[in-house]
């Protein structure tokens, strides 16, 4: 069986689960990744070391700008030259919107946002969440090739081999754009919550402490946002936060978990301050532990946590930050 | 200009999502106009405000969905349409988005047609650019905000590395995200024209094409394992001792 896979980077800085993506493949039979973007020249090498065995390249520079329909032509025709039997994405904005449009051109559905799979011969049967991950279902595609999407953390990170090498296969850019590209405005956080193992999220508790009563909500937001920093940062993890303290403005909404932000699927999930609404539990379904502080101990938060601390996250927080650091040797 | 915006119906995201003999039940739970695409109404209705223009607001789904879309007109919306079919049970987002497309057409002069992200109960975010990949027209997808301008549409795309700002001549389709603005409330006239309004019903027959053939099928659903443990909660007499407490508990978790 022969899988393309699509490394999906922002001007060389990879999605990590386009890795994970070649590990689902590598069980399956040969591994074809794709990469475009003069830009994407040193992901080749680390294709091949994550288990790609060809690694295709396309070095122009106009695709250092992502745009939709000039990277579908691009990878549509690769698509037609190779006909693999599997085209795998991450779940990523990117991956999301050219698996789609892959899908019309080459008349084939798309198993979206998968986050288990079996095969039965060279059938792909995904398992993929729905009604905002209430329930489940298991979908095959009808048309070939199939095509996917993986959400990110759903599989294992493969092993990486330093020793493999291969050369990159260059391919020609395929189409023009109907789009212009005038900028970019990058976020000063490079820690992306989709890709995070540790996600430290505060919500509307961070206006609310006690022991700066007078203090301006904002003064009172900031410094509450400064301890969970330093307790994601002890841990090596990212800074998530509900809905309602993006609304009020106390960070920016690339933050926000939840049905109209995020989903994330941590291996540690502390939600500081956080009431726990159905909008935000589902964002967080992915998690494998969450840790819940809140002073409220009817708080919905304490329905979907396995551990629990009643009280001020303003005190516990620091004090946590502290315990990791001790026993960490940080 | 006329902008058309798609929207979905869907379960109300509190409701309480259960299997019964393979069908999904809801409870007494309303059915809503997708959230997303509230969204995707309001950014046309801003539009509307700053350049003038007629909104159009369709919706694929059963005679109830016109709910969905009274709840748009309510909002502000010009006129709406509803696209029902027998023949369109078991729509994926392909079949959607050719019926979509075929719609958007027969509509004729659509300068801007406006996606929420992602509906809530299927949600596979694909209808937007396959939509768009059908017309033929560019897609800019996921924006936080929308400038028109002469013709062309300028957007800031909200994306993992933060935001993409990218342009294109008219017609063009959008998705939009939450940093659009809160949708706005309907307001009493606005509820009360949605309730005189009149919806037309476009079947298949009316669009000029035939079912679209499923290309995913599903074959099962089930509900997610039940949550074996119940919260333990972490006491003591210091928050320190409670913090050295959780840390072992979570480092014997061995997640970290
Ligand atoms: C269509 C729709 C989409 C939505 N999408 C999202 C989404 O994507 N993400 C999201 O998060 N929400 C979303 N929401 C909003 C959601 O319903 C809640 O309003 C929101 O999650 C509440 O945020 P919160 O828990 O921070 O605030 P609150 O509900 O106000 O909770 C604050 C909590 O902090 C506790 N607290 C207060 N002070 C302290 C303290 N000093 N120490 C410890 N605890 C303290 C309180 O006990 C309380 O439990 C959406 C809503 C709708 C209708
Ligand atoms: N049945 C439908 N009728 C109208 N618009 C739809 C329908 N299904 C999906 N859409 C639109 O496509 C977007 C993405 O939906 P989905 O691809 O199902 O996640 C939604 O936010 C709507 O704007």
């Amino acid at each position: 069986m022969k899988t393309l896979v699509y490394i999906d980077h922002f001007k060389g800085e990879v999605q990590p689960a386009s890795w994970e993506a070649i590990g689902v493949a590598r069980n399956w039979g040969t591994v074809q990744a794709v990469i475009l973007g003069a830009s994407g020249e040193k992901l080749v090498k680390q294709a091949y070391e994550y288990g790609a065995d060809e690694v295709f390249f396309c070095d122009d520079s106009s695709l250092d700008d992502y745009r939709a329909d000039l990277f579908a032509s691009t990878l549509g025709a690769l698509a037609t030259a190779q006909s693999p039997d599997v085209i795998l994405f991450p779940t990523t904005t990117r991956g999301r919107e050219l698996a789609a449009i892959l899908a019309v051109d080459l008349n084939s559905g798309v198993l979206a946002d998968v986050t288990a799979l079996e095969l039965e011969g060279t059938l792909l049967v995904a398992t993929r969440p729905i009604y905002e991950g209430k329930l489940f279902e298991k979908v095959v595609c009808r048309g070939r090739p199939q095509i996917a999407t993986l959400r990110p953390r759903a599989f294992p990170r493969p092993p990486r081999d330093e020793s493999r090498n291969g050369s990159a296969i260059r391919i020609e850019k395929q189409g023009e754009s109907a789009i212009q590209v005038e900028g970019y405005a990058v976020s000063e956080s490079r820690v992306s919550l989709t890709d995070a193992g540790v996600i430290v999220a505060g919500g509307r508790g961070v206006t609310n402490n006690p022991a700066m009563a007078g203090a301006d909500e904002a003064t009172i937001a900031r410094k509450g946002f400064e301890l969970i920093g330093e307790l994601a940062s002890v841990l090596g993890g990212a800074v998530g936060a509900s809905r309602a303290v993006v609304d009020a403005g106390y960070i920016p909404y690339s933050h926000q978990v939840g049905q109209t932000g995020k989903t994330v699927a941590p291996d540690l999930y502390i939600a500081c301050g956080i009431s726990g609404a159905i909008q935000h539990i589902s964002g967080i379904r992915g998690a494998k532990l969450v840790v819940a502080i809140n002073k409220d101990p009817e708080a919905p938060i304490f329905k979907v946590a396995r551990y629990g601390v009643v009280g001020d996250l303003f005190q516990v927080v620091p004090a946590l930050t502290e315990a990791f650091r001790k026993r960490l040797g940080k | 200009m006329k902008i058309v915006t798609c929207i979905k119906q869907v379960p109300d995201t509190e409701a309480k999502i259960s299997l019964e003999n393979g069908k999904v039940q809801w409870g007494d739970s309303p059915l809503v106009i997708n959230p997303f695409d509230e969204y995707a109404v309001e950014a046309a209705l801003q539009q509307k405000d700053k350049h003038g223009a007629t909104v159009v607001a369709i919706c694929i789904g059963p005679d109830s969905a016109r709910e969905a879309l009274k709840h748009a007109l309510a909002m502000g919306a010009d006129e709406a349409i509803l696209i029902s079919d027998a023949a369109l049970e078991n729509l994926d987002a392909q079949g959607a988005a050719q019926v979509l497309a075929a719609a958007i057409r027969k509509i004729g002069d659509a300068d801007l047609v406006i996606f929420g992200r992602q509906s809530i109960d299927s949600g596979t975010g694909l209808t937007p650019a396959q939509t768009a990949r059908r017309l033929g027209w560019p897609l800019l997808s996921l924006a936080g905000s929308i400038e028109l301008n002469n013709g062309r549409v300028r957007v800031e795309r909200v994306i993992e590395e933060g935001r993409q700002i990218v342009s294109a001549a008219l017609p063009a389709v959008l998705s939009v995200v939450q940093s659009i603005g809160e949708p706005r409330y309907p307001s009493f006239m606005g509820i009360r024209r949605a309730s005189r309004a009149t919806i037309p019903t476009w079947s298949l027959a009316d669009l000029g094409i035939s079912a679209p053939t499923p290309l995913v099928e599903q074959r099962a659903m089930f509900a997610p394992p039940s949550r074996e443990q119940p919260c333990e909660f972490i006491q003591g007499e210091t928050v320190t001792e409670i913090a050295e407490k959780l840390v072992e508990k979570i480092l014997a978790e061995k997640v970290l």
